[in-house]
């Protein structure tokens, strides 16, 4: 199979949607001739002109607003944001206006719109442009919230984003754009709340998103060499989230890992473990569950700290150990 | 035009004037704003819109529900929390909408519109479709970011955008003096290279000439205007607010003012209507408004499985 980057996949789903669709539009700050602060969107404006790919000033509040009103009256607009940290300046248009339209009115609102929204630290790029926000989003009834970890995923994730009739957002981690892997030719769609197990194993699941994945896989490498086979499961879509996935690997394994780069606290992880709690896989577990998440604190600058903030294979590794012990 | 313009600012008043005694008999749950007073932007903006353009609205956006063509049986049904409301009571006074009118939703978010109607503009530009969309906010929402965002964006781009400020003098509690450094609301319009028009808001009329101008402007092509309807709201900013913020003499004059007065006065001046004609539009309505009353209250609450739908399209 052909590999690409991150990037050249979700630029092929972004230019695939703009083909087959005329209602999808592109939306979004240095996204035109410049091809984006990550260079995503390279080439689109050439090929598709300014009408399609909307160029903005820096505004994000209207970027996400007009894409909810844009999807309102019958378009399918993708934006962008350049870094997930500026969502709070467009966190009304999400959270009051566009995830809550369709239920304030009665059903009667659509809204078939796409944010898309790098993240992610260990890029130097200090406490602002480097968080991982997916719980604040997670938590708003009304939105979908897709975080693919491959080239494959983050295309066919994308482009069932674009077709759902929902405000799907789009977390992609800013490492991951430069990652080649494998990409199916043709029509490649990966349908949203459908988990992937990555790796199979039965003696420990670990559910790793975003980067995380492969620091994951190559723990359960690691551990391998050790006789110890560990699940790699990646949500994909972490609402709505395929739960089911999650509970047959924690029957199977008898035990929980969650790994993501956000922080600890009331984090995507906390969910995952309530869920597993909660569940019949709760007479399953032969251990308690082990969060392996960010340091609480704003991710710092200097490399040697940033390190530390960060998750890696090692703290994984030593994870799964714990609840193997 | 004239007679319909008047209908429908008498239709808004009876509405609101029927929820204040529904809300003296304490079955109005909720946050109410009324715009009793400012009836005149309402009716003469969407009379200058064609039924397929589109709105905005606010908080207080009861009368550009129905000046758009809302029916108020389902509008009280609405407010009561019924399942024959125009959102099956999901949503109440603050985000009465409905999109075959041509409504995008009244707003609980000072300023939250403006981005919407921006982007329900750029999607008619992107479709090509000749439709205009008309943007109420109060005087309150123009110190939000959104405000500047939407405008320059709308202005940019020459969306098809009709900007209305309801310049209704106070935000909430606190006057326009004391909230903007620029009393002229109209030229702020200077900084977004876009006409800016200030109006009359207590005459229909002047509200629906201005805002017709506007709007053929913005279906031709040439962009967003941005209009300070000056006008006032005859009531606190709620159901209870004691109003200590403004004078009774401020009031009274305003009230001198009366939109509603003033194009009745200017109907049997011109010869337009008689006086029996006048009667029997005010009879008409009062029946319209017990009905809508009697429709709402005879109307079934949300069944419980409402609870969960409606959140996500499928």
């Amino acid at each position: 199979m052909r590999e690409l980057t991150t990037s050249q996949a979700i630029n092929e789903a972004l230019a695939e949607e703009l083909e087959r669709d005329p209602r999808v539009f592109l939306i979004g700050e240095d996204i035109g001739l410049h091809g984006g602060a990550f260079a995503v969107t390279k080439g689109l404006f050439q090929r598709f002109g300014p009408k399609r790919i909307r160029n903005t000033p820096i505004s994000e509040a209207v970027i996400v607003g007009a894409a909810v009103g844009a999807a309102l009256v019958g378009t399918r607009p993708v934006a962008e944001l350049m870094y997930l940290d500026f969502v709070t300046l467009a966190m009304d248009q999400i959270v009051n206006q566009g995830a809550k339209v369709k239920y304030m009115f009665g059903g009667k609102a659509r809204v078939p719109a796409v944010v898309r929204m790098p993240f992610g630290a260990g890029r130097a790029n200090a406490a602002q442009h480097s968080q991982s926000l997916e719980a604040w989003l997670c938590h708003v009834p009304g939105l979908k919230v897709v975080m693919p970890s491959t080239p494959a995923d983050a295309k066919g994730l994308l482009k069932s984003a674009i077709r759902d009739d929902n405000l799907v957002l789009v977390l992609e981690n800013k490492h991951l754009y430069f990652q080649k892997g494998p990409v199916p030719d043709g029509e490649h769609l990966v349908p949203l709340g459908a988990a992937d197990v990555k790796r199979p194993g039965k003696d420990a699941t670990v559910v790793a998103t975003g980067r995380l994945l492969s620091a994951a896989l190559s723990a359960a490498e690691t551990l391998s060499k050790d006789g110890i086979d560990v699940e790699v499961l990646d949500p994909r879509t972490l609402y709505p989230l395929d739960a089911q996935a999650i509970i047959a690997s924690v029957k199977k394994t008898g035990r929980l890992v969650t790994v993501h780069e956000a922080v600890k606290r009331f984090g995507f992880g906390a969910e995952v473990a309530a869920i597993v709690a909660e569940s019949e896989a709760f007479d399953y577990l032969d251990a308690p569950i082990q969060r392996v998440a960010g340091a609480e604190v704003p991710v710092p600058f200097s490399k040697s700290l940033e390190d530390l903030f960060l998750p890696d294979e090692a703290k994984i590794v030593a994870a799964c150990r714990r609840t193997l012990a | 035009m004239e007679l319909r313009m008047y209908r429908t600012m008498l239709r808004i008043r009876s509405f609101e004037q029927k929820l204040q005694e529904l809300s003296k008999r304490g079955i109005l749950r909720g946050s109410i704003h009324f715009c009793i007073g400012q009836e005149a932007v309402a009716a003469g903006v969407c009379a200058a819109l064609e039924p397929t353009d589109v709105i905005t609205s606010t908080h207080r956006g009861h009368g550009h529900a129905i000046a758009k063509g809302a029916r108020v049986g389902p509008m009280f049904a609405e407010l009561l929390g019924k399942a024959t409301g125009y959102c099956k009571g999901k949503g109440g006074s603050m985000h009465i909408a409905d999109l075959d009118l041509g409504h995008l939703g009244a707003n609980g978010i000072v300023g939250g519109g403006l981005p919407i109607a921006t982007g329900a503009a750029l999607g008619f530009q992107q479709l090509g479709l000749a439709r205009v969309v008309a943007a109420f906010f109060g005087d309150g929402a123009i110190n939000e970011g959104t405000f500047h965002e939407s405008l320059n964006l709308a202005a940019l781009w020459k969306l098809p955008v009709v900007f209305v400020c309801e310049n209704n003098q106070f935000g909430m509690t606190t006057p326009l003096a004391e909230a903007s450094s620029q009393p002229d609301l109209a030229q702020r319009a200077v900084a977004y290279n876009i006409p800016g028009v200030k109006a009359d808001g207590m005459d229909v009329r002047e509200a629906q000439r201005v805002a017709s101008e506007a709007v053929q402007r913005a279906r031709a092509g040439q962009g967003p205007t941005l209009i300070s309807m000056e006008t006032y709201r005859f009531e606190g900013h709620y159901v209870g607010d004691p109003v200590v913020y403004r004078t009774k003499e401020e009031t009274e004059a305003w009230k001198a003012k009366d939109p509603i007065v003033r194009q009745r006065e200017y109907l049997l001046r011109a010869r337009l209507v008689a006086q029996a004609d006048l009667d029997r539009i005010a009879g008409e309505i009062a029946r319209e408004m017990e009905e809508g009353v009697l429709f709402a209250l005879s109307s079934p609450d949300p069944d419980p499985s409402e609870l969960y739908t409606d959140v996500y399209s499928t």
